[in-house]
């Protein structure tokens, strides 16, 4: 299905937002996630279910002043 | 000092964003002895791994995290982004920025107070990044604020503090308020000027990564911090507007020819 993330059309097969973060990529990397603007915490992806056409945010530590 | 009952190793805080590298960025942490260290959430795809090289570097550096909403312009994303930044960096602590205004990168003190309340009523601890005015910051403390982070001057624009008339009355209208002095601040003399109107702490990023030597304006904004620290528990002498001799006149040696003014 065709999702988008951090802006980014992405085609993937998995169904939740967990394993949509292992098909990405993302592993076991320290990210944050918001799925279609509402925060989704790392305990909750496994179960997480993502629709076709949702948007997925993913951001990772950086640095700030 | 306490910030929500954490004591503070020291009252000079860093921001760690916009050094020519990690490696400086390290050196200067440890020459500045930072307390706290602010960091950022950002977007990174995946296998890109600068955030968490980043994280990694940060956590060697053994210094408590102030994660903040920097970037964000309105409630809602700011609250998200709270909620997420507490996701990766696992403290309540949040340095709460909602922007109002691009050019100054003025705080919307309206949706300031009410993403404060409402990320407090989530659990977090709040560190609103604020004006000097007083109104604004008694909303704050209402909304659940238990410090509060007014700025010297736009952020990076290293003019000091822009308002002392301000500041002054904030720090004397709410004396048991930690107050840490949040951006603006361009040399060390801003910062022990912030330490010498009673303010707690200071915050500071872009002084100290955009010198030529970040590590040694490190070192000088610790010791400016701790003069302006040191002078302000002395107890200041009061201004005067005319001149007072320090030499004593009793004894003076009028047969050389000087006049009694």
């Amino acid at each position: 299905m065709q999702i988008t993330v951090n802006d980014e059309p992405r085609e993937v097969h998995a169904r939740t937002l967990g394993a949509i973060l292992d098909e990405l990529g993302y592993g076991k990397a320290r990210v944050a996630t918001a799925l279609n603007g509402f925060f989704v915490p790392a305990t909750q992806r496994s179960l997480k279910a993502v629709d076709e056409g949702a948007v997925l945010e993913i951001l990772a530590p950086m640095q700030g002043g | 000092m306490k910030f929500y009952g954490t004591e503070l190793s020291s009252r000079l805080m860093l921001g760690t964003a916009q050094y020519d590298s990690p490696a400086i960025l390290a050196d200067a942490v440890k020459a500045a002895q930072a307390g706290v260290v602010t960091v950022s959430l950002r977007r990174e795809s995946a296998g890109a791994q600068a955030g968490q090289a980043f994280w990694s570097l940060i956590q060697s550096l053994d210094v408590p995290v102030l994660p903040n909403t920097a970037g964000c312009h309105g409630v809602r994303e700011a609250v998200t982004t709270a909620q997420m930044a507490r996701d990766v960096f696992g403290t309540n602590w949040i340095k709460l920025e909602v922007i109002g205004q691009g050019d100054l990168l003025q705080p919307d003190v309206f949706g300031l107070v009410e993403a404060t309340r409402i990320l407090t009523e989530d659990g977090f601890q709040v560190f609103p990044y604020t004006t000097e005015d007083l109104v604004v910051a008694e909303r704050l403390l209402r909304a659940g604020a238990e410090v509060l982070m007014p700025w010297g001057a736009p952020i990076g624009s290293g003019r000091g503090l822009n308002n002392l008339f301000g500041l002054r009355a904030l720090r004397g209208h709410f004396p048991d308020v930690p107050m840490v002095v949040d951006a603006g601040i361009g040399k060390p003399s801003h910062a022990a000027a912030a330490f010498e109107l009673g303010y707690d702490a200071v915050l500071i990023n872009t002084a100290v990564a955009k010198a030529g030597d970040p590590a040694q304006m490190a070192k000088a904004f610790r010791l400016a911090c701790e003069a302006g620290l040191a002078g302000y528990a002395a107890d200041p002498m009061e201004e005067r507007d005319m001149a007072v001799p320090s030499t004593p006149t009793l004894g003076l040696a009028r047969s050389l020819g000087g006049e009694m003014l």
